[in-house]
C-alpha cells in the first residue's frame, strides 16, 4: 500500500464571498501522477496555489504526510515543494543562474548547486545552453529551464500548472516525453494541472475532474474518460452525446433502454425501471448511407446493436476528421474521416444511420 | 553680450584655479544631496515596495498620496521644516534650523515620495506571477523581495537618479532652511541665486556650470551602471 503525501478534506477557498473552490475529499498518493483537468475558471490553478500554500484556504485541511499543513513551517514546507506555473517566469540571468536561483534560496555550498545545476540542465537536454541569457531563449527552451529548476531542488511533489499549454505542438508533444520519462525515473509525486485531455491521458497515473469549483471524479484515467460519473464530466472528457432515457429489460447483463423515442441496447448491470443517462462518445459512431425515402434498412448487417436513422445537420472540420452533427430527434454526434465524409458524399441534410455497439454505450444513474 | 562672455571667462578660471571657496560649495551639495538621496532610498524602497506588493485597506489612495508627494514643491517642503525647526517650534529645541542637518532633511523630504513612488511603479510592472514562482522555488520572503528588486533594478536606478537630481537642483528648501550661510549652509543652488541677486553673474555662471558638471556625473555614472545591465 502506497503512503499518502497529499490529503485534501472539506477545502473551501472563496472569492468576493463565492466558493470558488470546494473540494471534499482528495489523496495523492506517493509517487503517482495526479492530472488534475477542467475547463479553464474551473479553480485548478486555485487547487494547486493551496496545495503550494501560496493561497490561503477558508475552511478544510489540507494534510502533509499526515500532518496538517498549517502545522508545518511555511518556508519549510515550501522548500519540498516544487512548483511550475504555464509561463516559465524565467529570471533576467543566464540559464545556469535560473535552475540554481532555488538550490541558492535553500543556501546549499557552491560546489552542490553547480553539481544539481548541471545534472539537471544535461537531464533536460540544455546544457549546451546553461551560459545563455534567459531572454533569449525560445519557449520550448525557457520551459525546460522552469523544469530543470523545479527538479533540480529534488522535490517532495511537483506542482505543475499547465506547463505545457503555450507550446507549439511539435515542441509540445517532445517536451511531454521527455518530461514524461523524467517522472518515471524519479518517481516524484506529482500534481498536473491541465485543461489537454491528451496530456492527462498521457502523464497520469490517476486523472481528477474539476469543474465549478467541486472534484467530480477521480481515477485511473481509462475510467475516468470511458465511464464518467455524471454528465457533466462526460460532455468535459469528450463523451459528446448525453440522453435521458430508462431501461426497459435488463437481463444477463443485456440492458434495453428507451431513450428519446429509440429503444437501445446496451450492456451493465442496471436495474428494469432505472432513469439513466445514455453517453456515447463520437469516435464510437459509424455512419451508413441511408436511402432518401427510408421504406427499409438497404444497409448490411452488422454486430452493432443500435441503429439510428437522422439527417446531418452540420459539419465541424477537426484536423484529419470531421465531426458530424445528426438530428436524431436529439443531437448526436459522430467522428469521421474526411476521406470517408467525401466517399459517402455527406453534406448537410444527407439522411444517414449512426450504427454503434451495445458495448459503446456507458449509462450514467439519474 | 560682453557681460556674459565675461561671466564665461570668470567661470572657467574658477573652475581651473580651484578656488577653495567654490570647492567647500561644491563639497557640502554633494555631501548634502547625497546623504538626501540615501535616505530618501532608506525610506523609498522599501515603503514602495510595500505599497507595490501590500494588499490593505486605502491602498491605492495612499500611492495617489505618494504620488502627489512627487510633484511637492520644494518652497512648502522648506516652510514646513522652517515651521518644525524654528527656534519656537515643535524641534526648535533640536537647535538643528540653518545647519546641513536641516537641508538634508528637507531634501529627503523632496527625494523620498520619488522614490517610493517610482519603486511601487517599477515593481507593480514585473509579472505578478514572478512572486508566486520565487515563493513556488522556496524563496523566504525576504529572498523574493531581494529577486523582485533585482529584477527591477533599472526602473529603480532611474528612480534613485530622479530623487538625485530633484534635490541637488532645488534651492527654495535650502535656501529657506539652511539660510546661505558662508562656510556653514550654503551649496551650489543658493549660492547662485545669491550670486545673481548680486550682479556677480560671472560666479553665478560658474557655480552653475560647476552644479550641471556634478548632476552630469552622477547620473553619468548611474546610467553606465544601468546600461551595462541590458548590453
Amino acid at each position: 500500500m502506497t503512503s499518502m503525501v497529499l490529503e485534501v478534506h472539506d477545502l473551501i477557498i472563496k472569492r468576493d464571498g463565492r466558493a470558488i473552490l470546494n473540494v471534499d475529499h482528495l489523496q495523492v498518493h506517493q509517487g503517482e501522477v495526479l492530472a488534475v483537468i477542467g475547463p479553464n475558471g474551473a479553480g485548478k490553478s486555485t487547487l494547486l496555489l493551496a496545495l503550494s500554500r501560496l493561497l490561503n484556504p477558508d475552511s478544510g485541511q489540507i494534510l502533509f504526510k499526515g500532518q496538517q499543513l498549517a502545522s508545518h513551517d511555511e518556508l519549510a514546507y515550501r522548500r519540498q515543494i516544487g512548483l511550475v506555473l504555464q509561463a516559465p517566469l524565467l529570471l533576467d540571468g543566464s540559464v545556469f543562474d535560473n535552475v540554481a536561483k532555488g538550490l541558492r534560496f535553500r543556501g546549499l555550498p557552491r560546489g552542490e548547486v553547480n553539481q544539481g545545476v548541471k545534472k539537471w540542465l544535461k537531464k533536460l537536454g540544455i546544457d549546451h545552453l546553461q551560459k545563455r541569457a534567459a531572454h533569449k531563449l525560445s519557449g520550448g527552451e525557457a520551459q525546460r529551464v522552469s523544469l530543470a529548476r523545479a527538479f533540480a531542488i529534488q522535490p517532495q511533489v511537483l506542482l505543475l500548472d499547465e506547463p505545457f499549454s503555450a507550446l507549439d505542438a511539435p515542441t509540445r508533444s517532445r517536451l511531454l516525453e521527455d518530461f514524461q520519462a523524467l517522472l518515471a525515473a524519479t518517481a516524484v509525486t506529482t500534481i498536473f494541472v491541465t485543461h489537454d485531455l491528451d496530456e492527462a491521458l498521457f502523464l497520469g497515473d490517476r486523472v481528477a475532474v474539476l469543474l465549478d469549483g467541486q472534484l467530480r471524479q477521480v481515477g485511473p484515467p481509462q475510467d475516468v474518460f470511458s465511464a464518467p460519473t455524471d454528465p457533466a464530466v462526460a460532455e468535459f472528457v469528450g463523451v459528446e452525446t448525453v440522453i435521458a432515457g430508462r431501461v426497459v429489460t435488463s437481463q444477463a447483463g443485456q440492458i434495453g433502454i428507451q431513450a428519446n423515442g429509440y429503444h437501445l441496447e446496451a450492456i451493465g448491470k442496471v436495474e428494469t425501471g432505472q432513469d439513466v443517462f445514455v453517453c456515447l462518445r463520437p469516435e464510437d459512431i459509424t455512419l451508413l448511407p441511408c436511402v432518401e425515402d427510408g421504406a427499409s434498412d438497404p444497409s448490411p448487417k452488422s454486430s452493432a446493436r443500435n441503429r439510428l436513422a437522422g439527417r446531418i445537420l452540420r459539419f465541424k472540420p477537426q484536423g484529419p476528421l470531421v465531426k458530424v452533427v445528426i438530428d436524431c430527434g436529439f443531437p448526436l454526434v459522430a467522428l469521421v474521416t474526411r476521406t470517408s465524409a467525401q466517399e459517402m458524399g455527406l453534406t448537410e441534410g444527407t439522411p444517414v444511420y449512426a450504427s454503434f455497439k451495445a458495448s459503446a454505450l456507458h449509462l450514467i444513474s439519474r | 553680450m560682453e557681460l556674459i562672455w565675461e561671466g564665461i571667462r570668470e567661470a572657467f578660471f574658477l573652475l581651473v584655479s580651484g578656488d577653495p571657496e567654490v570647492w567647500e560649495i561644491t563639497l557640502l551639495s554633494l555631501r548634502v544631496s547625497g546623504l538626501a538621496t540615501a535616505l530618501s532610498l532608506l525610506i523609498g524602497l522599501p515603503l514602495g515596495t510595500w505599497l507595490a506588493m501590500g494588499r490593505f485597506t486605502g491602498r491605492k489612495f495612499s500611492i495617489s498620496l505618494v504620488n502627489t508627494g512627487m510633484a511637492l514643491p520644494p518652497v512648502v517642503v522648506g516652510l514646513w521644516v522652517s515651521i518644525f525647526l524654528w527656534r519656537s517650534g515643535p524641534l526648535g529645541g533640536l537647535g538643528l534650523i540653518y545647519t546641513p542637518t536641516a537641508i538634508v532633511i528637507a531634501q529627503t523630504i523632496i527625494a523620498a515620495p520619488m522614490v517610493t513612488g517610482l519603486t511601487a511603479a517599477a515593481l507593480q510592472q514585473l509579472d505578478p506571477r514572478l512572486r508566486l514562482q520565487l515563493l513556488g522555488l522556496g524563496a523566504s520572503h525576504t529572498q523574493m523581495i531581494l529577486a523582485l528588486w533585482r529584477e527591477a533594478r533599472l526602473p529603480l536606478l532611474a528612480a534613485l537618479m530622479a530623487g538625485f537630481g530633484a534635490v541637488i537642483s532645488e534651492v527654495g528648501a535650502s535656501m529657506m532652511v539652511g539660510g546661505n550661510i558662508r562656510h556653514q549652509t550654503r551649496v551650489l543652488t543658493t549660492a547662485t541665486v545669491m550670486e545673481t541677486g548680486r550682479g556677480e553673474f560671472a560666479t553665478a555662471i560658474a557655480l552653475g556650470f560647476i552644479l550641471l558638471l556634478l548632476a552630469y556625473l552622477v547620473n553619468l555614472t548611474l546610467t553606465w551602471i544601468q546600461q551595462r545591465e541590458t548590453s
